[in-house]
């Protein structure tokens, strides 16, 4: 069934239909994700307001990680079964991932400033997210250096896949070293640290940004298809264009008679 | 309207800037998707890209 789905027309098939839904639903949950946290959950007792930047900081946090991780899903796919839709996968991620990184990033660095009294710290967990983010600007980078797609997809492949060496520092950093930023709150062990006035929308928020970037990540691969399509008709084209012009040149070198100058 | 006290910049500056990036996400997605499906339209009528107008 996998097998099936993936398959690219398929899957622009089961995605054009699913895509208007998914759109839908992450935009209601926005909403309500938006409504729940500014005007359902109480200031925070020691942040005050400044609370409410965690409901958006978080769940890009999530994201940014979440989707490095698919790409190093994808990256094995490209690799042991060189899957197609496995490099489109992960072409279409890595700019969603670097977007939420750095919104992760803007949004704790104007978080800190009120609360730490500093926009940067070069903290285990600050510096850990600075350089997932330089490694997603390498990989769309990379990308760019390469004219064949398939030598492009097996060298990121490479690249993510020894990038995600980062993930579980991301995740422990916090853990292994004395940092500024807190230790984790809500995935830990005995529960979340968390008041449920704050974090059920906490909750609500990280939903909804994942069903966005999973609309975006679905709309993102069609273009990739799509992209990928166009560069196989347009060599076709040009393959058709020289076959021609070859045609066209070996039949005026036939009608010049033999001995006369060209 | 919500008083968000000293730090109201902050908090707003935060939210204005996530709605920014992710404007900016799904507007480039959009034209991009239209840009490959016109050059897609453009090349199953027959006409090579470098004719468009």
């Amino acid at each position: 069934m996998w097998t099936r789905l993936a398959n690219p027309g398929h899957f622009m098939r089961w995605s054009g239909a699913l895509l208007p839904w998914l759109a839908g639903l992450s935009a209601a949950g926005v909403a309500l994700g938006l409504y729940l946290s500014w005007f359902v959950a109480p200031p925070d007792y020691q942040q005050g307001e400044t609370v409410r930047i965690m409901f958006i900081h978080v769940p890009a946090a999530w994201l940014g990680v979440f989707f490095y991780g698919s790409m190093a899903l994808s990256a094995i796919g490209t690799l042991v079964w060189r899957h197609p839709l496995a490099d489109v996968a992960q072409r279409a991620a890595a700019p969603i991932g670097a977007a939420f990184t750095l919104i992760c990033l803007v949004t704790g660095s104007l978080w800190g400033k009120p609360m730490w009294g500093t926009y940067w710290v070069w903290d285990a967990r600050l510096t850990s997210m600075l350089i997932l983010f330089l490694i997603y600007c390498g990989i769309m980078a990379l990308w760019r250096t390469m004219e064949d797609p398939n030598r492009a997809a097996r060298a990121v492949a490479i690249l993510t896949l020894v990038g995600a060496i980062n993930l579980p520092i991301i995740k422990f950093s916090v853990n292994w070293w004395s940092t500024l930023h807190q230790p984790a709150s809500i995935l830990r062990m005995g529960g979340s640290t968390i008041d449920p006035s704050m974090l059920y929308p906490l909750l609500t928020m990280i939903g909804a940004a994942t069903l966005t970037g999973l609309s975006l990540h679905l709309y993102t691969m069609r273009t990739e298809i799509l992209r990928r399509r166009v560069r196989t008709l347009t060599i076709r084209e040009a393959e058709r264009l020289d076959a021609g012009a070859v045609g066209l040149a070996q039949a005026r070198a036939d009608a010049v008679p033999l001995g006369q100058a060209l | 309207m919500i008083d968000l006290g000293p730090h109201g910049g902050y908090i707003l500056g935060s939210y204005a800037f996530t709605a920014l990036v992710l404007c900016g996400l799904i507007l480039n997605a959009i034209r991009d998707q239209r840009a490959q499906k016109r050059a897609l339209a453009d090349l199953q009528a027959g006409a090579p890209a470098g004719d468009r107008p």
